[in-house]
């Protein structure tokens, strides 16, 4: 950081920073430099953010205004004329969403798929990361290695078996069959980063709780669970969106009953072609509820929870 | 409240490492045991063993009359003080002491009475709403110990407790566990790789190597009666002196020759000893601590020839009360497994300067003695000690009038 404010903070800031050793009175002096020069640079770095932040966000500002606009004004101009005539803005297009029973089917949908997929994901992979982390039982680590290797399966693969095996168990096109899928595909990864994390946890805490007279599950309850918060978080989030935003697999297994939104969004814009209104309420309605979900775990990604528990 | 027994345990890792190697300790109930070594003699391991934290491979432990092999460490009833402290980070001070018994399901009022008292003892009353990590490490420690103190265990097992801390928080905390053990009376296995710490502490010492015991006794026994060349360098700060000599017969008396000079060896000392006889006319180990050495000029010290080693002083430490003088020996320096592991210990390969070993005496601070300048050193020849050169075991009189083992060879 400081060597980028070198090099990009104006010439003339006094002398440079990285000059050799003189004399021990140069020293206050000299260190004052640096710090302009790298608060000037560190500026800098933090309006370009800013800036590469906006970038980002210039799309979904398009589709939210988008969203706001009747169809006949999406169909003739582009949203950003909007900043001169903010009065075409309205409402109307989501009132006619609430009254479309299959979006507001396929929300449904979306949240009894994904609400009991992640909870199940990060239930099993918590138990299963702490026994794979901490608990001493044959072939522990083959299992694991197993495990690991299932990361690279790719998804398809297992699309065309899965779907004969649900149409022997009469689960094909149900909300069971793309909840199971989910928790299939999400557990290697979801082990694989609990156990992982469980493993850093220092083993004199869990001997210690074993002394205090714990119980594998009590000790899973009150040490692992407390301190593995943070990475139950982000796992919570990533699977969360993950099986929110899912199309594929919604598309295979889920019939039209039981399509979530992604689904029934895709089918949108099959039948109405450029049907912008319908598909950018739709879309942004899908964003808004990730976006809840972050906000609400993100305050559990405390820094140094660790501290002070080993020396 | 327990006696703890281990009866010839071992601890043997699948590549075929003997940890342990047959331990025997018999600690009595309310006593204060500390098992001593250097790092990596299997001290930690026999603690976690009696844990329950380690699988013990052969041999019974057992705490009071019930043998404990298969009792999983939560119900042995043992608390247990770790090196790291490991504190619970996500609980505070009074959850942390609280943990073991809201485990055991203990009702909220005997809990919080108990913490209470705990806090107290340990000064702890103020910090209870606190998390650790905004504990000092001295606080931090003190919570360790209120988790075991509360629980009103069977024994209590320390691993290095105090070995995170700096020296003179050190000094404190050691005696504030003295003071607390004595008031609980509490059976405890101390695991320390300090030797002042040992001494101070211990009713008893037992002193391992690579996972043998070597000694078991009470702490001045060890310093006064080491039963071999490595409990005789490993207990004492600066450690003793040792030396290859010679024992030729004088008379009735005998001379210990230190290369060209020679200490006259008090008839009295070969008397209790009779076992020397045996090395007349042959090398010996020999054994001088630097406490038995003081400066032969100075007045009041004697100046019986037959007690004082000449040579130069090579670097003087002055630290007050005393002053560390090194000098070279004219006898070359005792080369043993047992030496080896001790320097090993100490991190200096220092397989001594060339010519002679390398001694220390502590001087009184009177002494006029300078680096570089010849220094005539008067030798307590009656607190010599002398061990055979080959296996390094302590020559002494009587046998069995203490319960030190006798050392195994592998």
């Amino acid at each position: 950081m400081s060597d980028d404010a070198a090099t990009t903070a104006p010439a003339g800031a006094g002398p440079d920073p990285l000059a050799g050793p003189d004399g021990a009175e140069g020293a206050p002096r000299r260190s004052a430099a640096a710090r302009a020069a790298a608060r000037l640079g560190s500026g800098a770095v933090q309006l370009l953010l800013v800036l590469i932040a906006l970038f980002w966000l210039v799309p979904t500002l398009g589709l939210f205004v988008s969203s706001l606009r009747a169809p006949a004004d999406n169909a003739s101009s582009g949203w950003w004329t909007v900043l001169a005539r903010p009065a075409e803005l309205t409402l109307e297009n989501y009132a006619g969403l609430l009254d479309n029973p299959t979006f507001v089917g396929s929300f449904w949908n979306t949240v009894l798929i994904t609400v009991p997929s992640t909870l199940l994901i990060v239930a099993i992979a918590a138990l299963a990361g702490y026994a794979f982390a901490w608990m001493e039982f044959p072939g522990r680590d083959w299992l694991f290695l197993g495990v690991v290797g299932l990361l690279v399966v790719p998804i398809q693969v297992a699309l065309v078996p899965i779907a004969q095996l649900y149409g022997g168990a009469g689960i094909y096109g149900s909300i069971v069959g793309v909840v199971l899928f989910h928790v299939g595909f999400g557990l290697p990864f979801a082990i694989f980063l609990l156990r992982n994390f469980f493993a850093a946890i220092p083993r004199d805490l869990l001997e210690a709780a074993r002394m205090d007279g714990g119980r594998e599950l009590t000790i899973f309850r009150r040490v692992i669970l407390p301190l593995g918060g943070p990475a139950i978080a982000s796992l919570t989030i990533f699977q969360f969106l993950w099986v929110w935003n899912d199309l594929l697999v919604a598309l295979v297994f889920a019939d039209a009953a039981n399509q979530p939104m992604t689904k029934a969004l895709q089918a949108e814009m099959r039948q109405f072609g450029a049907n912008i209104d319908v598909i950018s309420s739709g879309a942004f309605i899908s964003m808004v509820v990730p976006l809840v979900v972050f906000f609400a775990f993100q305050r559990y990604f405390v820094q140094g929870v660790m501290a002070g528990a080993v020396k | 409240m327990a006696r703890v027994r281990l009866d010839g345990v071992y601890k043997i890792y699948p590549d075929g490492t003997r940890a342990v190697d047959d331990l025997h300790l018999d600690i009595a109930d309310g006593e204060f045991l500390v098992l001593v070594g250097p790092s990596g003699c299997g001290k930690t391991t026999a603690l976690r063993m009696v844990a329950g934290l380690e699988d013990i491979s052969r041999g019974t432990v057992a705490i009071g009359e019930r043998t404990v092999n298969r009792v999983p460490a939560r119900d042995r009833d043992v608390a247990m003080v770790f090196q790291s402290y490991a504190l619970y980070p996500h609980l505070t001070v009074r959850d942390n002491i609280a943990f073991g018994l809201q485990l055991r399901r203990m009702p909220k009022a005997e809990i919080a009475e108990r913490v209470a008292k705990a806090a107290a003892t340990l000064g702890l009353t103020d910090h209870l709403d606190r998390k650790p990590r905004n504990l000092s490490g001295g606080q931090r420690q003190r919570v360790a110990m209120g988790r075991a103190i509360v629980r009103n265990p069977q024994a209590f097992l320390m691993d290095e407790p105090l070995s995170n801390l700096d020296a003179k928080l050190r000094v404190q905390m050691r005696a504030e566990i003295s003071r607390i053990q004595r008031d609980l009376g509490v059976t405890t296995v101390y695991v320390t790789h300090d030797q002042v710490e040992a001494m101070t502490l211990g009713d008893r010492v037992a002193v391992m190597k690579k996972g043998v015991l070597q000694q078991v006794a009470p702490p001045q026994e060890l310093y006064e009666r080491p039963v071999n060349l490595f409990v005789a360098g490993f207990i004492g700060s600066p450690a003793m002196n040792l030396l290859q000599g010679r024992l030729e017969g004088d008379g009735d008396g005998a001379l210990l020759h230190l290369g060209d000079q020679a200490l006259g060896v008090p008839r009295a000392l070969l008397a209790e000893r009779p076992a020397l006889r045996g090395y007349l006319g042959r090398g010996i180990a020999v054994g001088i601590r630097p406490e038995d050495m003081e400066d032969a000029d100075l007045d009041g010290a004697g100046t019986d020839g037959a007690a004082v080693l000449s040579s130069t002083a090579d670097l003087v430490e002055a630290l007050g009360a005393e002053l560390l003088v090194h000098f070279a020996a004219d006898a070359p320096p005792v080369v043993t497994e047992d030496t080896r592991e001790l320097a090993r210990d100490a991190g200096a390969d220092d397989a001594a300067a060339p010519g002679g070993g390398a001694m220390i005496a502590k001087f009184s601070p009177r002494s006029q003695v300078a680096e570089g300048r010849p220094v005539r050193i008067r030798v307590d020849t009656g607190r010599l000690y002398f061990f055979d050169p080959d296996s390094g075991a302590g020559i002494w009189g009587e046998p069995g009038e203490s319960d030190s083992r006798e050392v195994r060879d592998d």
